[in-house]
Formats: C-alpha cells, structure tokens, sequence
C-alpha cells in the first residue's frame, strides 16, 4: 500500500537540506511506528520517494512523499489522523498538511510532475526594472545557461521550461530588512527542473532572490487537465485530512 | 589581525543572523531546533552557562558530556543552560564583519550576556579556537585583562589534565565528572550574581572557587622556574589546595543522563543515539589518557541501560545506538543487552554500534547478535603490531586474539574492518613497526576464507604523550622518524592486495605534542597561532605546521625540549600540583615496568595495584560481574574457553602488600 503526503517546509526549518529532511521524515515515521516497508537486500533502507529537491533556504507549502506502507502491518493504520499523527513528530516548520492512498501503479513524483509555481521575492525596488527583464526574458527565443554537471560544461535554454513569471507586487521583507518585488513563476519540471536562482542569475539584469517559497507541484493528467499530485490519486480515494 | 565584537544594540542576533544564512555552507548548523533542545528562563537568580564547542557543529553535538551538563543545568531553578559550537569560517567572517557576536544555538542569545562560557576540550588542537570563541564573544582572551563583569571562561574534559598552556586564558578548570560539580559552582556564582558582580569582586570570587573540590583557578597559583625548568607551583593563599584533585561520580546508575538526547536536523558525525554503559577503564593501556584518568571502572545497570536504549530509540526514531564507553565489549552481561535491544526493536531494525572493541572480549556471539540487524563497522585496536610492543604499551592482547575476533566478524558476514594502531610508541623497532603490516595481511587472509574480497583499513596514528599517563616521561618521535616508519608501512604494504592505508599527518602529532605536555610558557605561542589565523587545526585543510614552529621559535621556545626530550623522575611536570587520583610512583613504576616488557592485568577482576583512584577517593569499581566476560584472553593471561594457560609468557607485577624483589 502506497500513500502521499503533503508537507509544507516553512520558517528556520528551510535551512536544512534536501538529504537533511529525508533523515527527518525517516525518524518520524519511525516515532510514529507507521508500518514503513524497508527495502531487501544488505542494508535495508526505508521505502520513501521525495519528489522534486528543494534548495536549501527555500520554504514550501508544496512538498511531496511517497510512503511504501508494510501490507501485512497495514490494518492497524489510521489514515484520518495521520497527518496531524506525523506533524507532531516532526520539528517546528515542517508540517503534514494532507494525505491520500495512491495507485502503486502510479508513475513517481519525479516523473509526474511537471512543473512548480514559486513566489519569489526579489531584493529590488524599481518595480519598472523587474518588469523589463522579465519581459525581455519572455520575449527572448532561448535563456542559455551554462553550468557544470560532472566535470564537464552542458549548456542548456531554460526559455522553454519558464511556463509564465508575473510580477505580482512590491514586498516590505522582515527578515532583511529590505525592499524588493515579489514574482510569481510558473517553471517547468521537465526533462529538468529550472532552479530558481540561475533563472534570475540568467535574467538581463541579474536580479537577487530576498526569499523564495514554492507554491504548488503541478502534474497534467491524461485528459491535459492541471493537477496536483494529491489531486490525482483523487479518483481513487479522498484525500484524507486535507488542510 | 583578529578584531574584538561588539554587542548588537538590541537588535536580536537571530534577526542579525538570518539574512546572512543563505550565504554560507550548511546554515541548519545555526538554527538550533534540535528534538531536545531547551529554551531557559533567564534572570537575575539564574545562573546563565553557555556551553560552548570550540569545534564545528557536526563534530560539537554528539558531545554527550555536554548534553549531559546541558540537562542537569536545566534541571536546576538556579540555572539556565545553552548551547554554542564555532562557526565556521565562512559564517566567522561574516559575524566578524557586521560585528554580531558569538550565540547561543538554542535562543540565539549573545554570548557575552551569559554568565559563564564553559568550553569542552577534548583536544589539545582545539586550544586556538578556544581563543577565537572567547573573542568572538566579545571578550578578552587573557583572563587578567577582564572586566568584573565579563563572562566567567571555564574549560573541563580531558585535556584540561594539562591546562597550563591554556592557564593565561581560561578563568577556571574542571577536572574530572562534571555532573556534581557544576552545582556546586553555580551555587558560587549564583551569590556573586545576586550581590550585583560588582567592581573588585571578581578575583574574590575566584579566590571562592578554587576552594570547589575539583575546581582549579590557575591565577590563584604562581609558578616559580629554574632554568628551563619548572621549580614549583604554589597557591597565592593558604587556603587554595596545593593539590586540585578530580572529581568522580560514585555511581553511574545516579546519572541517567542524557535522557533526552538531542536529535539534530542535520547531519553530525555520530548521527545516532548513544547510550554510556561504563564510565573508566582498568584495562591499563598505558599510552591511554583517557582510561587512566576516569578510573575507577563504574558501570550503570543493566537494566537501566536497557530502559536508556528503548526510551532513547523511541523517544528520538533512531535506528542505530552506539553503547559507549572505553571498552564496551568488556561491559557485564553485554550480549545480553545486545541482544535484547535487537528483539525489543522487533522489526524497526535497529542496529547496535560498539564504538570501542577490544578484540579479546569481541566473541562470534557478540558478532552472532550484532549482524541479526543492519551492520555497521568494525573497528578493532590492537594499537600495536608485535606481542612484544603491546607488553610495552600494555595492550595484553594476543595475535590469536586478533584473528579470533576478525574470523568471528568475517564468518558472520563482514567483508570490511578497520585496525587502528600507533606508531612512535616507546621502545619501538622497525621489526615491530612491520609487525602492523604482517597482522593486517593475515586479517585479509582470514577473510579471503570466507569472502572473495575481503578489505582491512589499517589507519596509524603518531603517538602523542600524555600527561597521567605512564608514558609522560617519554620523548615523542620527531616529525622526521614518525614519516619514516609510516613510509616502512607503505612500502610494505604496496604488495599488498585488500589493505587500504591511512596515517596522521606527523606535523599534526607534532603540535599537539607541544600543546599535550607544555607549560604556562606556551600562552604566547597558542595566542600566535591563533592571532595569525590558526583556527580548526584539527581540519588537515587548515592545519598550519608553519605557523606553530614559527610561533615557537618567537617565543624563544624549543620544539625538542618540549616535545622530544625524555623527562626525569625528579622532574616537577607542569601538571604535578593536579591530581586525576593516580600516585606518581605508580605511573613511574608502570614507565619502568613499561621498558622492561611487563604487563600489568586489569585490577577490575585481580588485586589492587594501589594505582591511588579507589584509594585516594574512598571508591571502588562497580561492575556487575566479578569474572571479565567470555571470551579471548580478556589480558589475562588465561584462555577463558578452555580455562588452560595461554602460551605466551607473561610477567606479572606484584599486587601491592607482596614483597618486592
């Protein structure tokens, strides 16, 4: 039996790593005695799938889980109150927020989604700058980027995988002090993800990120509809607890 | 040149701290919110301790004596306790730049508003950050130039047995357990804080606690030379002790602690729970500081040890528990608790870590169990590699009992170990230095027995010595002879096929050598090294060999009379006015002991050899069982599976009452 979860990672708690949440969410489960199914073999591992990383410093309100439940342990599961069950032993910021049974048949988070909104902050306060290089960006036939992957300089164009940027308003941010604008960016997933950063590194000018938050996980279903990845498994079972 | 900081003007460090987090490496080190952390009341009759790790996080958290202090100071309604590690140097110098101070980890709290910081040292390297926490603080380094009203600088753990080096900076030192007696000096601190810490009050209050048993002030002491060497120590007053004796908690099963250990959300490097089982060991290795200067032997309870693990495991979602203690396997009744922690866990897999295995005590039922759950390591010490040079050393195991552990381990499905020994030891001949070579080939072959390609890690590290210890008469080997018998090893083993070889750098030994046994004159040179950028000399990439040779020979200091010169029995050491309950003519007769090829059997489960550290504190070792557990020769010269005599020749020291030769 295989469940999703829904988790938000918000507050001091986005200092910590991709890998770093993984070990958390591994000693949760385990405080929460969920029947977790562990792989075979030398060094059986607990059976979680994480869909997209996140960058260290971002916060989400759209993390995913997939969870390999033991069929044999299974029955003394009560799907209603896990969520509320696992945010209690996870640390402040990191929180369940919904959970629904899937298809096992189901294709992984990595490869069904296929796109992420973000809300970034950028640190700038002329609004009319912003505007401009994110209409040059959007006009421009290709973004090239270059970086390294393996030793060896790969150049890809981000232009097809930047779905849509809006600027959405200009932001007073607490936490540095500092004036800037806020964008929303809707950024594509496949064959990689676009990570936020070299998006704005690539941008004519440059802009620097205040603050990024991830606001949804996007998967497009057979029928071409919008969805995410809880929504999905719908059909299949009501999402259980959702927030 | 390193630059003081100043206190942030009311603007809360973690407002201060957060914008710059995104700009270095592993920010999640200075967030806190560890499972376990505590967010203490502070006030005007609370005594606020930083306790502080002069090293990274990573390396800093598992420390469980200061999770343990951490705990007991919360306890207290007098007390308030918190956290701090170095930051690292990306971090540092940003904090150095936008002059924010060091901070507590658990309420980002600056540092210079607790009453005291209390550093754990267990490793002389670390003495140069030390300093820079001091003075990240916002404090001055050299205690003589504080204010009344700056932070007490306290410094405990194992190489503050030797804290003349550091005796210019720090305010005060504990020795030995610190459970008990850091009540005892908040209570002190406590009636200075409510009185108002006012001007002029501050070298009564030291005056006050050095007159804490275990508590040793070293401004209240003036250290008189002869030549180059040291003529005495004496007390300012006559009611400061002549002699700081260490402390000892009696019996671990008072001490549950930690009991809730801290779980962080990043990855340290014992990234697991661990429990201590005993606390002391009798074993006599005598290049080993560690198991001289936390004797007696005190083991907790089994069965408190077992309720520590199942709380511990179920408390935190751990699935790994270290048992630690300075020889685990020798703990009583330990396959039991092994194999009890294996079945209580059913089917959350846990496994069980021995950090510390002494290969005679390391049994196939202890293997047996071990393997039922994931494996982890192993890692076995013979230390040296000739029967002769562990009698020297005193490490009574017998090549038999090496193989017998590794073919224990390989037969219940290691493919990989580790062997970790010395090289530099006293006596040491290229013969036994190869020794390390040949025992290390014969490992692989045993395990090519049972696996198509067994490895052995053989990891050599430079001997140091150390102060209460048998060997702190003994002259280090140079840089020069310590490269030379590790290039003998790698000769050796280059046609060798599955041993993988890893050494110390010999520079690295050099500068905690000078640090281990050095005197009140090394402040300067620790203070150079420090103040041209000398951080995390434990990290090989900011070891810096130069800047301590440079540092030496400014000072007008020879490296060769501190590090390399063999001491005399008349010599004062600068460490003789401190007392870990060991006689000096014990240690003396155990170096002589040493030179002369006799073993010394563990007084746990033979007589007394009046060492002084039951004696001398009315004290006694509790172990549960009277018999050393199954298994190997367990150092006693008797093969304990057959109960016959093992073949080798082994002279033993007369108990204390028989008549000497």
């Amino acid at each position: 039996m295989r469940v999703r979860i829904r988790f938000s990672k918000l507050g001091k708690v986005r200092f910590t790593s991709h890998r770093d949440v993984a070990r958390i969410w591994e000693r949760a489960l385990r405080r929460a005695r969920l029947p977790v199914a562990y792989s075979e073999g030398f060094n059986p591992r607990p059976r979680l799938s994480f869909g997209l990383a996140l960058s260290t410093g971002h916060e989400s309100g759209a993390e995913y889980l997939d969870i390999e439940l033991d069929p044999e342990r299974v029955e003394e599961l009560d799907l209603e109150a896990l969520p509320a069950l696992l945010s209690a032993q996870l640390p402040v910021g990191l929180t369940a927020t919904a959970m629904v049974v899937i298809d096992r048949r189901m294709p992984s988070l990595q490869q069904a989604v296929t796109s992420c909104t973000w809300q970034i902050d950028v640190a700038e306060v002329d609004v009319e700058l912003v505007k401009g290089a994110i209409e040059r960006a959007l006009a421009a036939p290709s973004i090239v980027v270059t970086r390294e992957r393996k030793g060896k300089q790969v150049t890809d164009d981000l232009r097809p995988l930047v779905l849509s940027i809006d600027v959405d308003s200009p932001i007073e941010d607490g936490i540095h002090n500092q004036q800037g604008v806020r964008l929303i960016a809707e950024l594509g997933t496949q064959p990689r993800a676009v990570r936020v950063s070299e998006l704005l590194a690539a941008l004519d000018p440059p802009l620097t990120e205040l603050r990024v938050r991830r606001l949804h996980q996007w998967i497009i279903t057979d029928d071409d509809q919008r969805t995410d990845p809880i929504a999905v498994a719908a059909p299949l079972s009501a999402p259980v607890g959702a927030i | 040149m390193v630059m003081g900081t100043t206190s942030t003007d009311g603007v809360p460090i973690w407002s201060r701290l957060e914008p710059l987090l995104p700009q270095v490496q592993k920010p999640a080190r200075y967030i806190g919110c560890e499972d376990g952390a505590q967010t203490p009341e502070h006030g005007p009759g609370i005594v606020s301790w930083l306790l502080t790790y002069p090293d990274t996080y990573e390396v800093g958290l598992p420390n469980q004596g200061l999770q343990i202090l951490y705990e007991i100071l919360n306890e207290r309604p007098d007390a308030a306790a918190e956290r701090s590690y170095a930051p690292w140097t990306d971090l540092e110098a940003l904090l150095r730049r936008d002059r924010i101070p060091l901070f507590s980890v658990d309420t980002h709290r600056s540092a210079g508003e607790f009453d005291v910081l209390a550093f754990n040292l267990s490793a002389e390297l670390t003495f140069t950050n030390l300093l820079n926490c001091i003075d990240l603080a916002g404090v001055p380094v050299r205690s003589a130039d504080r204010a009344d009203a700056d932070p007490l600088i306290a410094v405990g753990g194992h190489c503050t047995y030797n804290p003349e080096p550091i005796a210019d900076f720090v305010d005060l030192v504990v020795l030995g357990d610190g459970e008990e007696v850091v009540g005892e000096i908040t209570e002190v601190l406590r009636e200075w804080k409510r009185a108002g810490k006012n001007a002029g009050t501050r070298e009564g209050l030291l005056h006050e606690l050095s007159k804490v048993v275990g508590v040793y002030v070293p401004s209240m002491y003036d250290v008189a030379y002869d030549g180059a060497f040291i003529a005495e120590v004496t007390p300012r007053y006559g009611d400061v002790p002549a002699t700081v004796e260490k402390r000892t908690v009696a019996d671990l099963a008072d001490w549950p602690y930690p009991k809730n250990q801290l779980v962080p959300l990043t990855e340290v490097v014992h990234d697991r729970l661990s429990v201590e089982v005993f606390r002391g060991c009798t074993r006599g290795c005598r290049f080993c500081q560690a198991g001289m200067i936390t004797r007696p032997v005190r083991e907790r309870p089994a069965g408190q040890v077992r309720d520590m693990i199942n709380q511990g495991l179920r408390r935190t979602g751990y699935d790994e528990v270290a048992l630690t203690s300075l020889s685990t396997a020798d703990f009583s009744g330990i396959q039991d608790v092994i194999s009890s922690t294996i079945d209580d866990a059913g089917c959350d897999r846990v496994s069980v870590a021995l950090p510390s295995l002494r290969v005679d005590a390391f049994t196939v039922g202890i293997a047996a169990e071990l393997q039922r759950a994931r494996r982890t390591g192993l890692t076995f010490a013979p230390e040296a590699g000739s029967w002769r040079m562990r009698q020297v050393i005193n490490k009574l195991i017998r090549e038999e009992d090496l193989y017998g552990a590794v073919e224990s381990a390989y037969s219940q499905g290691w493919r990989r170990m580790k062997l970790y020994f010395l090289t530099g030891l006293p006596t040491e001949t290229d013969e036994d230095t190869l020794g390390i070579a040949e025992l290390a080939r014969n490992c692989v072959e045993l395990g090519r027995t049972h696996h198509k390609s067994p490895s052995v890690t053989v990891s050599v590290g430079g001997f140091v010595p150390k102060p209460f210890t048998p060997f702190q008469w003994f002259g280090q080997n140079t840089v020069v002879e310590l490269g030379r018998k590790i290039d003998l090893l790698k000769d050796d083993f280059r046609r060798t096929k599955g041993v993988q070889m890893k050494w110390h750098d010999p520079r690295a030994t050099l500068a905690e050598g000078i640090a281990s046994r050095g005197d009140r004159r090394l402040g300067p040179v620790i203070e150079y090294v420090w103040r041209h950028g000398g951080t995390f000399q434990e990290w090989s990439e900011h070891f810096s060999y130069d800047l301590w040779l440079e540092a030496m020979a400014a000072h007008d200091l020879d490296v060769d009379w501190y590090v390399h010169r063999h001491r005399t029995e008349d010599e004062v050491l600068p460490w003789d006015h401190l007392s870990a309950g060991l006689h000096k003519d014990f240690l003396w007769q155990d170096w002589r002991d040493a030179l002369e090829e006799v073993g010394l059997e563990d007084c746990r489960w033979t007589p007394c050899y009046d060492c002084g550290a039951c004696t001398g504190y009315g004290i006694e070792h509790v172990v549960a069982s009277a018999t050393p557990p199954a298994g190997g020769s367990q150092g006693t010269g008797v093969d304990l599976v057959s109960g016959s005599s093992i073949s080798v020749e082994l002279q033993n020291r007369r108990p204390v009452g028989a008549a000497t030769p």
